[in-house]
C-alpha cells in the first residue's frame, strides 16, 4: 500500500463502504465468517475453515467467501461462525465442526435452510452506522 | 420454495428444563395447521441467555423476541404473528422503565452493547482496509486535523472515562500531567500484560481489533507530545503478537505510522515489548523496568511515570480495553459516551465470563448493569442447575459477591463497596460445590508465587496468610487465625510497595466478611460443607441405601470401591483420593460425605 494523503484515507473508506453495501444488497454474494482468536482456534476453527472452503469448492459456489475475523465472544459455543446470505436473517452458528460447517454449505447456503441446534444468538448490535454520523 | 421467517427455540439446557421441547413440537405443528410449513422454519437453538425468564423464542427477520414462554402459547405465535403479522405483545421482552434509553440503535431486548468490542467477530483483523471502513482511522483524522491537544483533552474529559486496567483513574487527568511536562523525548505504552487468572478481555481485543489500538496511542502521542510508543504484550499470546505485528506493518505502510502521519506533519510510531509473563510487570513501574531491560520489580511512587517514566521522560501508561474506547469517543463526542453508565462509572465494561455458568465468553456491557443480568440474562445462569454462590471480580485482587449483592449495579465505586473491585474484567461464577476456603487459597498461592518479592509485607504477609489457609484447610486451624488474617491482612495493605501487596488480601477479607461461617466450620467442625478440602472429607457408603447398581464402581477412577451387582458396595479408605465422583454419580444418596 502507499502511503496516504488525508484525501487518499477518506476515499478508501468511501470506496470500502460502498463496495460493502453492494455485496449486501446485490442479492449475490454471501459471507462466512469465521472466528479465530485464541479460543475459536484451540476449538477447533481451522477445521471448520477448511471444510467451508472445500464444500464451497466441491459446490462451485464461487459467490460465498470464507473469511477469518476475531472472538464473537461465545467462548462456550467455538468455533463460532457467521453466515450472511442474500435473502436470509444473518446468523451465527455455535459448535461449527467440519461436519457441521459441510451442513451449513448444503443447507444453509444451498437450501435457504438453517440447520437447527447451532443457532445462537448475535451478541449485540451493531454500533458502526451510528460512529460515522457522531453524537446526536 | 424459500422460508420467509425463521422462529428460533432457545433448546438450552436450562430452558430444556422448562418444557422448550414441548414447545417447539407445538411451533412445529401450529405451523403446519396453518400451512405454513413452506414458508416458516422452526429451529432449536443454542442458549440465548435470558434463562431466568424461561423458554425464549425469536422470530427472524424482525427479531422479535419473546420471552416466559409456554408450550400453550405456541399456536397463537403462529396465529397472530406469523398468519396475521401482529407480534403477542404480552410475551414481546421489554426493558426496565428507562434503562438503557441513553443508548439508540439498540435493539429492545440486548443487554450488550460493544464499544470496545465494536470490531471483534465483525472484521478480518489481518485486513486495514476493513477497519477503515468501519470508521477505522476516523477518529485520528479528526484529531489531527481539526483538534488540538486540549481539545481532546476536554472530549476525554467529558467523556469520564477511567483507566480500565484496575485501578479506575481518570484517563483525561494522566494526559494531562504527561502533556503538561516539558520533555525532550515522552512516551505512551500499552499495558498488554493482562496477567490475571480467568482474563483474557485484552488478548481478544487485540486478536480482533489490533489497528484501534494503534490508532487510539497515535492520538494518545499527538496529545501529548510523544512521538514514540510501546505495548508491552506478554509473549504467551502469539495470536495476538502476530495480529499486532501484521496492523503496525500495514499501518507504516499507509503512512498511518511513522514520518508526516497523513501528510499532517506529525510523526508517531510504534514496537512491541515482549513480556515473559509475570504478573507483577502488568504493574506500571515494574513494566517500565522490564522495558528498560531491568528486572521487573516496582518501584514507589510518586513520581508517577505520567511525569517520570520510561527512561525518565513522561509517559502515558493504559491499558488495552482504555485505548480502544477513545477512539469512540472522539468520533461521538465525550457528551455521548459521558451518557452512557452510571454517575461516576462512563461507558461500557468488558468482562470475560468464566467458571460455573452456562454461557462462557466476552461480554460487554453498559456500566450500572447488575451482575444479575450478567449472570442470568447474558450469562444464561449457572452450569447443571446449580445454586449461585457468589462471583470473584478483581481476580486475585479483587473480592466475591454474594447472592444478596446481585442486583447491585456495577461500578468503580459500589464493587468498592462491597469489598471487591471492579478489575481489569474477569468474572468467575462460583456455585454450591465452590469452597471459599479453597478458592482463597488458590489466588493467594497465586499472589504468593508471583510477588517479586522485594517488599517484606507482601512477600512474608502473603506467605503467613497462606500458611494459615492451608492449615485451616486441613483442620489445623484455630479461632485466633481469623483475626491473624485480619492482622496481616491490614498490614499488607498498608505497608506493601505495589498494588499486588496491598490487594493481595482482599479476597480473604471479602470471604471473611460474607462467607465467615464457612471458614468457622472448617476450623471448629473440621468439615468442608463444598466437599473441596479433601483432608476433611471422607465418602463412605450406606449400606442401608446401597442397591448395589454398581454405578459408583465405575465411576471410581482409582477403583477402590468394591462390591457385586445387588450387593452393598464399600469404599476402601486407604486408596480414596476424595475426588467426590461416587458422590455425585449415585442416584441413591447412598454416598455420604463427612
Ligand atoms: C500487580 C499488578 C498487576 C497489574 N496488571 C495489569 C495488567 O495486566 N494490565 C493493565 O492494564 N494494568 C495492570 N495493572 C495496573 C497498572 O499498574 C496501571 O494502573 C494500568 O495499566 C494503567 O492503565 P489504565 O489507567 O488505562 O487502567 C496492574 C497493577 C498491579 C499492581
Ligand atoms: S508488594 Fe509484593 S509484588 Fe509489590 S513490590 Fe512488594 S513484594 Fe513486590
Ligand atoms: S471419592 Fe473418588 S476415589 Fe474416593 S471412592 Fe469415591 S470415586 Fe473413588
Amino acid at each position: 500500500m502507499k502511503k496516504l494523503t488525508l484525501q487518499d484515507l477518506r476515499d478508501l473508506r468511501e470506496r470500502k463502504k460502498a463496495e460493502i453495501a453492494r455485496r449486501d444488497t446485490s442479492g449475490k454474494t454471501g459471507e462466512v465468517i469465521i472466528g479465530m482468536g485464541t479460543c475459536g482456534i484451540a476449538a477447533g476453527a481451522r477445521a471448520a475453515f477448511d471444510a467451508f472452503v472445500e464444500e464451497l469448492d466441491k459446490g462451485g459456489l464461487t459467490h460465498v467467501v470464507v473469511k477469518q475475523t476475531g472472538c464473537m465472544g461465545l467462548c462456550y459455543s467455538e468455533p463460532t461462525v457467521e453466515v450472511r446470505m442474500p435473502g436470509m436473517p444473518a446468523t451465527v452458528y455455535g459448535t461449527v465442526t467440519a461436519d457441521v460447517a459441510r451442513k451449513i454449505v448444503n443447507e444453509h447456503i444451498l437450501a435457504g435452510r438453517l440447520v437447527g441446534d447451532h443457532v445462537f444468538d448475535k451478541p449485540a448490535a451493531d454500533i458502526a452506522p451510528t460512529l460515522a454520523r457522531g453524537a446526536k | 420454495m424459500a422460508y420467509k421467517h425463521f422462529i428460533l427455540v432457545c433448546g438450552g439446557t436450562a430452558c430444556e428444563s422448562c418444557k422448550s421441547g414441548a414447545l417447539h413440537d407445538n411451533l412445529v405443528t401450529a405451523v403446519r395447521q396453518n400451512g405454513l410449513e413452506g414458508s416458516v422454519q422452526v429451529v432449536k437453538t443454542g442458549c440465548f441467555g435470558f434463562c431466568e425468564q424461561g423458554s425464549v423464542v425469536k422470530v427472524l427477520p424482525e427479531e422479535a423476541f419473546y420471552v416466559r414462554v409456554k408450550p400453550e402459547d405456541a399456536a397463537e405465535i403462529v396465529a397472530e404473528h406469523l398468519v396475521k403479522g401482529r407480534p403477542v405483545d404480552r410475551l414481546l421482552y421489554k426493558v426496565g422503565a428507562g434503562k438503557l434509553s441513553s443508548i439508540d440503535d439498540i435493539p429492545f431486548y440486548q443487554k450488550q452493547f460493544r464499544i470496545v468490542l465494536r470490531n471483534c467477530g465483525l472484521i478480518d483483523p489481518e485486513n486495514i482496509e476493513e477497519y477503515i471502513a468501519r470508521e477505522g482511522y476516523a477518529a485520528l483524522e479528526k484529531v489531527l486535523f481539526t483538534m488540538k491537544p486540549d481539545d481532546v483533552i476536554e472530549e476525554l474529559r467529558k467523556s469520564g472515562l477511567r483507566g480500565r486496567g484496575g485501578a479506575g483513574f481518570p484517563t483525561w487527568r494522566k494526559w494531562v500531567f504527561s502533556k503538561d511536562v516539558k520533555a525532550d523525548q515522552k512516551y505512551i505504552i500499552c499495558n498488554a500484560d493482562e496477567g490475571d487468572p480467568g482474563a483474557y478481555m485484552d488478548r481478544s481485543t487485540l486478536e480482533g481489533d489490533p489497528h484501534s489500538i494503534l490508532e487510539a496511542m497515535t492520538i494518545a502521542g499527538y496529545t501529548t507530545g510523544a512521538t514514540q510508543g510501546y505495548i508491552y504484550i506478554r509473549a504467551e499470546y502469539p495470536l495476538a503478537i502476530k495480529r499486532l505485528e501484521i496492523a503496525i506493518g500495514q499501518a507504516r505502510a499507509a503512512g498511518l505510522l511513522g514520518e508526516n502521519i497523513l501528510g499532517s506533519g506529525f510523526s508517531f510510531d510504534l514496537e512491541l515489548r515482549l513480556g515473559a509473563g509475570a504478573f507483577v510487570c502488568g504493574e506500571e513501574t515494574a513494566l517500565i523496568a522490564s522495558i528498560e531491560g531491568k528486572r521487573g520489580m516496582p518501584i514507589p511512587r510518586p513520581p508517577f511515570p505520567a511525569v517520570r517514566g520510561l527512561w525518565g521522560k513522561p509517559t502515558i501508561i493504559n491499558n488495552v480495553e482504555t485505548f480502544a474506547n477513545i477512539p469512540v469517543i472522539l468520533l461521538k463526542g465525550g457528551d455521548w459516551f459521558g451518557s452512557i453508565g452510571t454517575a461516576t462509572s462512563k461507558g461500557t465494561k468488558v468482562f470475560a465470563l468464566t467458571g460455573k455458568i452456562n454461557n462462557s465468553g466476552l461480554i460487554e456491557v453498559p456500566m450500572g448493569t447488575t451482575l444479575r443480568e450478567i449472570i442470568f440474562d447474558i450469562g444464561g445462569g449457572i452450569k447443571d442447575g446449580k445454586k449461585f454462590k457468589a462471583a470473584q471480580t478483581g481476580g486475585p485482587s479483587g473480592g466475591v459477591i454474594p447472592e444478596q449483592f446481585l442486583d447491585t449495579p456495577i461500578d468503580y465505586e459500589s464493587l468498592g463497596a462491597l469489598g471487591s473491585i471492579m478489575g481489569s474484567g474477569g468474572l468467575i461464577v462460583m456455585d454450591q460445590d465452590d469452597c471459599m476456603v479453597d478458592v482463597n487459597k488458590f489466588y493467594l498461592e497465586f499472589t504468593v508465587d508471583e510477588s517479586c518479592g522485594k517488599c517484606a509485607p507482601c512477600r512474608v504477609g502473603g506467605r503467613t496468610m497462606y500458611n494459615l489457609l492451608v492449615g485451616i484447610s486441613e483442620g489445623r486451624g484455630s479461632v485466633a487465625d481469623i483475626d491473624q488474617l485480619r492482622t496481616v491482612a491490614h498490614a499488607m495493605n498498608k505497608a506493601s510497595l505495589c498494588g499486588l501487596g496491598q490487594t493481595a488480601p482482599n479476597p480473604v477479607m471479602s470471604a471473611l466478611k460474607y462467607f465467615g461461617d464457612e471458614y468457622r466450620v472448617h476450623i471448629k467442625d473440621h468439615k468442608c460443607p463444598a466437599g473441596k478440602c479433601k483432608a476433611l472429607v471422607t465418602y463412605s457408603i450406606l449400606a442401608e441405601k446401597c442397591i448395589g447398581c454398581t454405578l459408583c464402581a465405575r465411576r471410581c477412577p482409582v477403583n477402590c470401591i468394591s462390591g457385586a451387582r445387588r450387593q452393598t458396595h464399600v469404599i476402601d479408605l486407604s486408596r480414596c483420593i476424595k475426588c467426590g465422583e461416587c458422590y455425585d454419580a449415585c442416584k441413591f444418596e447412598a454416598v455420604q460425605r463427612g
